[in-house]
């Protein structure tokens, strides 16, 4: 039983190791974040100036379409499950996952998912350009050859994170170590276990959605077309049933990771552990009851469009009182501010910030102001960078000594967070205000009164990409040495994976560990 | 002993997503429409209506509006014959539009109703229109459409403008590709 | 004051970080109305965009007070809670108190957001006793306008000059935001929009009058309007439509009502005399001038300015088949569109007789075609009515 891993590059092929897995998902999604990286500065270098100087509009739309892909599909998603497939087996005290070889399979059909989906941008009439919520019938009938293409890797990467799912499902309901009950669990493994039924459950409606405009495009339906008495209105409902969910999928883990840092630097347990949970659940439920705030201004009924405004000003509720159980726990603690919870208070802040805004935009009658422009790209990029990436980079932080037995550069961490944290701020920021001035979103070109924030806005995230160069130079020296890591790493941290050695053995927990 | 507790939560919430999946391919469209058609969404109306109202209210009159557009690559021109009619609730109205081929082959149109303010939608009803049928026109002909209407006396108050817009959309590939879909299905394998 | 302050905080950060920006954007600035470092919504020129303007400040205010307090306590602990200053950690936790508190009042505060809410969206949806209704049809990538019975009609196209989009010459101080023809309104009338499109989703946006509304392919959506003062006012398609969703502006032009109603006179005359001109004969320079001018504001969006289209997406004029082949075949393609390609339009109910005239000759003429035809706007008409 207890062996190590095999040598060579069978070990990563065949593997069903939570810990190799998990490792191949985390690596898999830092590159896709450095490929989505890559476009949002091509697209913030051509919104350098007013005019087109760098790309055509052809091309500018193909880079914020794949920019969203990828962000959402390959870089935010993924990360969260290598970092499930790192953690829940070790915060539960299970040997490995549930159903270790579907483990390997549904990481190893990402890479394929990606590559279908990269290889669109060298096809004639080029990659997707119709923005990553593909309105039909802009993604049908006026759709490049290639969004076919586009169809089968949102297909592949649905299936896996299906698998992914399941597979987190089936660890946390029967793999707990005697004594770990639901309530005990550590809150990333509750917000996981919320996160994959949202997954479960709305990732089947996004392949319900590109299967429709599959059969619209090739087989003669008209689900999205009202020649044919279909309705294109009807794609977004739809899309969006999947969407907002899928909004919380990139969230809920995030909230787990920070409900495990602040309390370790704080020194003081979670405030409200229970009421956590509940508020993680009731955010899941209200998911499902308010996709159509991101369509206040297709013309719906006064009703459809109040009921769609309550239910979404409703969210600030379990929302709020998870910001408010952070900040309490932090109060009267005893602080330090290592690099992962420097990020947690940034995500912290910022992920307020962005839930203000969320709040303005809930407002029905305000957000026909707001709706696609630049406020809204503000808004959704404050809750997912700081919320997603934030939180994902204070997890890598706080695991990594786990992870490979040896410290990071705590001074190399610091100067990635204020890089990344100043950056984040002036590219971002400013899109608040040329949003309100006016400007809509997903144009390559704009009028001159809005120049200067996006100058401004175009400085910063070329700051913030160069920050993630520090990170990835930081975690790849940790890899391969530094300073050892002790077994506990941190002052008295909460949870099991705490209990086993640094590095993380290749197998733990072989035998059940005894939960008080 | 712990496989078939995981293949049992894995069948389980395998079920959960191949339902969701038929969920949102089978239900949820039907269900959008169902829903159209209760609330009026996107001016939706209804099919032929067979019942006939007992009442005129002449005390009443209602503005209806006439308007014909063309969906993109729909070369026919198509117009209504008046732009607009006053109309007494519960009377039944005839009115038509005109459509003209000017190509040079046959082809053949469907018009989509949208009907504001969306909630009287319920209110319109057709009791002939040519919006219930596809158009086939050939190679420069000229037809007229009729269209048969009664506005319903129990039209909210309130409403006093109805705006009736048909959208003309070339159906003549998708009917083309539909008849050859079936000719595959009928020819043995 | 906050606003200024976040105007100070922009202007540093750019000027610390670039200051050769800053020179260029001066040589840049002409130095007219535009209003730059724009930094919050704008209050509009009618009663809903001013109640939108006031429920937008309402809420912003609202959010900075919770951000204050909640902020405030979080600074606070990390000023004083620290370690380093031999802070010994509490270790109290759950209240049910506290917590029932923190869900409550929350919930009380979205309660006063909701109201006034509720009642302004009330408001926006009253479109009924219009003085006026427009159609307002999206098309990649422009707009056409209807005045509903009054026989007026026409299409509203980027002004912009393509040299200064490719930065061949400075840009004017309505870059991206001028069109050929305004959308001609009077003020203090309640005009209603029937909206809707002609191919993919559109959204017709003017931030002044607070109308966003999305325009989606055979279906029509309603909203409305109140000016209060005559004006120009700029917005933007809202909606990603394709390749130039950003070159689509919206100009409204709100004149006083006496104003309004000899435009729409004289602007039905001039339609009649563009039918007039259908019977007329034009020379091959006439065509050609004119052609070049309709060529720019309608095909050169997808074709190119130099007629060399985009390889992939929209074939090239110069030397295509179509251009250089039988006359038929061009009037076809143009007043009939492409039965294969959804992009290329039929052109024949978007363009009078006389431009559908002046913009094939010119292609058949231009970049490289020499075909040394014409032809004229009786043809087309003839070949419509065949």
């Amino acid at each position: 039983m207890a062996h190590g891993p095999k040598p060579g590059f069978t070990r990563w092929l065949y593997t069903t190791n939570h810990k190799d897995i998990g490792s191949m998902y985390l690596w898999f999604s830092f590159a896709m974040f450095l490929l989505g990286g890559c476009m949002a500065l091509v697209i913030r270098a051509e919104l350098f100036q007013p005019g087109l100087q760098i790309v055509q509009p052809e091309f500018f739309n193909q880079m914020t379409t794949m920019h969203g892909l990828i962000m959402v599909f390959g870089a935010v998603m993924p990360a969260f499950v290598g970092l499930a497939n790192w953690m829940v087996p070790m915060m539960i005290g299970a040997p490995d996952m549930a159903l270790p070889r579907m483990n390997n399979w549904s990481f190893w059909i990402l890479p394929f998912a990606f590559a279908m989906l990269a290889s669109t941008l060298f096809m004639e009439g080029g990659a997707p350009n119709f923005g990553w919520t593909f309105y039909a019938p802009l993604s049908t009938e006026y759709a490049p050859p290639s969004v076919t293409f586009f169809i089968f890797s949102i297909h592949i990467m649905g299936a896996s994170s299906i698998m992914g799912a399941i597979n987190i499902v089936a660890t946390i309901l029967n793999m707990r170590a005697p004594g770990m009950t639901l309530m005990k669990m550590p809150l990333f493994v509750w917000t996981w276990l919320i996160t994959a039924y949202l997954l479960i459950a709305v990732m089947p409606v996004l392949a319900g959605v590109v299967t429709m405009m599959l059969m619209d495009i090739h087989f003669g339906t008209s689900f999205f077309s009202a020649a044919g008495g279909g309705d294109p209105v009807l794609f977004q409902h739809v899309f969006w049933f999947f969407g907002h969910p899928e909004v919380y999928i990139m969230i809920l883990p995030a909230f787990g990771i920070v409900s495990a840092i602040i309390p370790t630097f704080a020194r003081k347990p979670l405030f409200g552990y229970s009421s956590m949970v509940y508020a993680t659940a009731s955010i899941a439920f209200l998911s499902f009851i308010v996709w159509a705030h991101h369509m206040f201004t297709v013309g719906m009924p006064i009703a459809g469009e109040l009921f769609f405004m309550y239910a979404t000003m409703l969210i600030a509720v379990p929302t709020g009182v998870k910001v408010f159980n952070w900040v309490t726990t932090m109060f009267r603690g005893s602080m330090t501010f290592e690099t992962p919870m420097l990020f947690s208070i940034a995500f912290v802040i910022l992920f307020t910030l962005g839930g203000f805004s969320g709040l303005m935009l809930a407002i029905a009658p305000a957000d026909f102001q707001y709706h696609d422009t630049y406020f809204v790209v503000a808004h959704f990029h404050y809750v997912l960078v700081p919320g997603a990436i934030f939180s994902i980079t204070a997890g890598v932080y706080y695991w990594l000594p786990k992870w490979t037995g040896h410290m990071y550069n705590e001074t190399m961490g610091k100067v990635h967070f204020w890089l990344a944290f100043i950056g984040l701020n002036i590219t971002f920021f400013p899109m608040h205000f040329v949003g309100l001035a006016g400007m809509p979103r997903r144009i390559p070109d704009y009028a001159l009164q809005f120049a200067d924030f996006n100058q401004i806005a175009s400085v910063g995230a070329f700051l913030f990409g160069a920050a993630q160069l520090v990170f990835l130079f930081n975690v790849i020296r940790t890899v391969r040495g530094g300073s050892k890591a002790t077994d506990e790493v941190w002052e008295n941290p909460q949870g099991l994976e705490w209990t086993v050695p640094s590095p993380a053995p290749y197998h733990t927990f072989s035998t059940p560990p005894v939960v008080r | 002993m712990a496989m078939s507790a995981n293949a049992k939560t894995t069948a389980k919430l395998l079920t959960l997503a191949v339902s969701m999946l038929g969920f949102a391919l089978f239900v949820m469209p039907p269900l959008y429409d169902a829903f159209c058609e209760i609330t009026g969404l996107n001016g939706k109306t209804g099919g032929r209506y067979e019942a006939v109202p007992a009442t005129v209210n002449k005390e009443r009159t209602v503005k209806v509006q006439f308007v014909a557009s063309n969906n993109e690559n729909m070369p026919w021109e198509f117009k209504p014959g008046v732009v607009e009619l006053k109309v007494h609730p519960g009377e039944a109205v005839d009115t038509v539009f005109h459509a003209h081929n000017p190509t040079d082959r046959d082809m053949v149109g469907q018009a989509i109703p949208s009907l504001v303010p969306f909630k009287a939608a319920n209110y319109f009803h057709k009791t002939e229109c040519f919006c219930f049928n596809q158009q086939t026109l050939a190679a420069g002909e000229t037809a007229e459409l009729g269209l048969r209407f009664i506005v319903d006396p129990d039209l909210p108050a309130g409403v006093n403008t109805i705006t009736l817009s048909y959208t003309l959309f070339d159906v003549t590939d998708r009917i083309a590709q539909q008849t050859q879909n079936k000719k595959a299905d009928a020819s043995p394998i | 004051m906050l606003m200024g302050f976040k105007r100070l905080f922009a202007f540093l950060t750019l000027s610390a970080i670039a200051p050769g920006i800053l020179a260029q954007e001066t040589a840049q600035e002409t130095g007219e109305s535009v209003e730059r470092w724009g930094v919050n919504m704008t209050q509009g020129v009618t009663e809903v965009s001013r109640t939108t303007y006031d429920l937008h400040m309402l809420i912003f205010w609202i959010c900075v007070a919770i951000g204050i307090v909640v902020f405030g306590v979080m600074f606070y602990s990390m000023w004083r809670h620290r370690k380093s200053k031999g802070y010994q950690a509490a270790q109290f936790h759950e209240s049910t108190l506290v917590e029932l508190a923190w869900t409550i009042v929350p919930t009380l505060i979205l309660i006063g957001m909701a109201i006034p809410a509720t009642k302004t969206l009330y408001d926006i949806y009253d479109t009924k006793e219009a003085d006026l209704d427009i159609m307002i049809t999206g098309y990649q990538w422009k707009w056409k306008y209807d005045y509903l019975g009054a026989d007026v009609s026409f299409f509203s196209n980027l002004a912009t000059p393509h040299a200064q989009i490719s930065n061949q010459q400075p840009k004017s101080d309505h870059y991206l935001l001028e069109v050929d023809e305004p959308l001609v309104v009077p003020v203090n009338k309640k005009i209603r929009f029937l909206i809707t499109a002609n191919d993919v989703i559109h959204a017709w946006w003017v931030p002044d009058l607070a109308v966003k509304k999305d325009a989606i392919p055979g279906f029509v959506n309603e909203s409305w309007t109140r000016i209060d003062e005559p004006g120009l006012y700029r917005g933007q398609c809202a909606e990603l439509c394709g390749k130039d969703h950003g070159f689509m502006p919206i100009v409204v032009k709100a004149v006083p009502e006496d104003e309004y109603h000899s435009w729409l006179n004289d602007r039905a005359a001039a339609a009649a005399r563009v039918k007039e001109l259908t019977n007329k004969t034009f020379t091959f320079d006439e065509l050609y001038e004119r052609g070049k001018k309709v060529y720019a504001s309608t095909c050169a969006a997808c074709h190119q300015p130099n007629g060399q289209g985009v390889p992939g997406a929209f074939p090239a004029i110069a030397g295509s088949k179509v251009a250089t082949g039988g006359m038929d075949g061009h009037l076809s393609m143009v007043v009939n569109g492409s039965a294969k390609n959804p992009a290329m339009q039929a052109f024949g109910a978007q363009l009078s007789e006389v431009d559908l005239a002046a913009v094939i000759t010119y292609q058949r003429n231009a970049f490289g075609n020499n075909m040394g035809d014409t032809v004229q706007p009786i043809d087309i008409l003839n070949f419509k009515n065949k």
